[in-house]
């Protein structure tokens, strides 16, 4: 039996993208202009919650969309396996827009540098931000999340596992032996 | 789920896993192609040889912008302005062209069986663009795609191939394509246009075309190739047109929401009518669409990976 920890129960969750929510609108003063792109599979979930609670505290809806960063990565081809694409819908231009990427954990930072690439093809975005639920350490890059739900250093013996309800029928974080 | 592969040789090799597997990338990839910017930098550094042996617009052109799209270098050979006129064989060129270190090497060949032949000589991927009388597994690929997303499923669906089936590569393909995939797959044309033992691909076999196509799913026409009609298949083009052309009366025959193929170049008024052609089921131009994506996604899975 592998070695779990449970760091996040489904009110943890939610009260975390709570703050989340209203850290971006402190931030950026309101949430005009602001354009949310979740990154497949969980964070396109997050992202749809988060622009929920924005949508009852400010009163509007602001687009949402999806980021599949997975052409820009750095270790195509270092794989047995090609990794398999996943949707990516950015609904309107983000041209001169606030644009915010949500994920679920943040590693390494490489998906992210990926993600910007992404974006930057697509457009000029007044700003990048990065949202994450678990930011977890070992960061590679020179990359840090401006919102994150929760700090769990971890190993790198550990894997962290978001379940969200959309997608694994429960809500939880858990922290596991590989 | 893998495409554990060098090379792309044939539909009748694929297993059904394998094919989902184009499929399913190939959706994710229509949509590079409509961004501002399309190009995504999955394949910077690759080289891809487009070799074709064969006169070609549609397939040698999206093979090109596939592999453009993915940030691969693409050349093009075509065997007219090559030193193919000079005498070399298939082999020299294939080992003189591997001597540069391409990644992949697309052929178009009129010989069934040349694209293998190639395979087994150099060490990078090859992907068979048209071989003879053989296959054409992109086009069978884009086809599928194409029923896919229009009709939601393949499985169980009526698909018509009508025309001259023995020398069409583009049927072969897709029969086993279709075939693999669940679709009940009915060739219809000539006695003369039927390749021996045809059954014996799984599919049902019509000699007149109102049966074939009365309650089918998809038509796919196939092109009367008028460049090999020294072959006697008919008595006259008009004979055949009128047998097996589809046009707007024969159309009324089939299911109202049928959709039609044709993996071009089509002509008019003989294999199909302008009306239809250009008509409201005519998917015609959504093919060309994705085989675009086709390619990207063959270059993706076979490209990606060291091998």
């Amino acid at each position: 039996m592998p070695d779990k920890r449970y760091v996040m129960d489904s009110k943890g969750l939610e009260r975390a993208l709570v703050r989340i929510a209203h850290e971006i609108i402190e931030k950026n003063k309101g949430i005009e202009d602001i354009v949310i792109l979740g990154i497949p599979t969980r964070g396109v979930y997050l992202a749809r919650r988060l622009n929920d609670i924005l949508k009852t505290a400010e009163g509007f809806e602001i687009p949402v969309g999806s980021l599949d960063a997975t052409l820009y990565r750095d270790d195509i081809g270092f794989k047995e396996e090609q990794p398999i694409l996943k949707e990516t819908n950015i609904p309107v231009s983000i041209d001169n827009k606030k644009v915010i990427i949500v994920d679920d954990v943040f590693f390494t930072g490489r998906t992210i540098r990926a993600a910007m690439n992404v974006i930057m093809d697509f457009g000029r975005p007044a700003s990048i931000q990065l949202a994450v639920l678990v930011d977890r350490g070992h960061r590679e890059l020179p990359i840090r999340p401006d919102y994150v739900g929760k700090n769990i250093p971890t190993s790198m013996q550990e894997d962290v596992k978001v379940h969200l309800v959309e997608t694994d029928g429960v809500e939880e974080v858990l922290v596991e032996e590989k | 789920m893998k495409l554990n592969r060098k090379d792309i040789l044939s539909i009748e090799d694929l297993t059904k896993e394998e094919i989902e597997l184009v499929l399913k990338t190939a959706e994710s990839f229509k949509e590079v192609s409509e961004r501002d910017i399309k190009k995504v930098p999955t394949l910077r550094g690759k080289t891809i040889i487009n070799l074709f042996y064969e006169p070609s617009t549609r397939t040698r052109t999206s093979f090109e912008i596939a592999a453009k799209r993915m940030s691969a270098d693409a050349i093009n050979i075509s065997a007219s302005s090559s030193s193919v006129v000079k005498g070399e064989t298939l082999k020299d060129t294939a080992k003189n062209l591997e001597a540069m270190n391409p990644d992949c090497i697309v052929l178009r060949h009129s010989f069934s069986g040349a694209p293998h032949i190639l395979a087994g000589l150099v060490k990078c991927s090859v992907i068979n663009a048209g071989d003879g009388c053989h296959e054409h597994p992109s086009q069978a690929l884009l086809d599928m795609l194409t029923v896919k997303e229009k009709l939601g499923r393949i499985e169980g669906l009526k698909i018509a191939i009508i025309g001259d089936i023995l020398h069409s590569r583009v049927a072969r393909s897709n029969i086993y394509g279709f075939t693999k995939l669940g679709a009940e797959v009915r060739a219809a044309g000539l006695p003369t246009m039927m390749p021996c033992r045809i059954e014996q691909m799984g599919c049902r076999v019509f000699y007149n075309m109102e049966d074939a196509i009365k309650d089918s799913d998809v038509i796919m026409m196939l092109r009367i190739q008028l460049e090999r009609q020294n072959a006697a298949l008919f008595p006259t083009v008009r004979e055949y047109s009128k047998l097996f052309g589809l046009d707007s009366k024969k159309l009324e025959m089939a299911k109202k929401d049928v959709i039609i193929l044709h993996p071009g170049p089509i002509n008019r008024g003989v294999e199909i009518s302008s009306d239809v052609a250009d008509g409201r089921s005519s998917l015609i131009l959504d093919q060309v669409t994705n085989g675009v994506a086709v390619r990207m996604a063959l270059f993706y899975l076979l490209l990606g990976r060291e091998l």
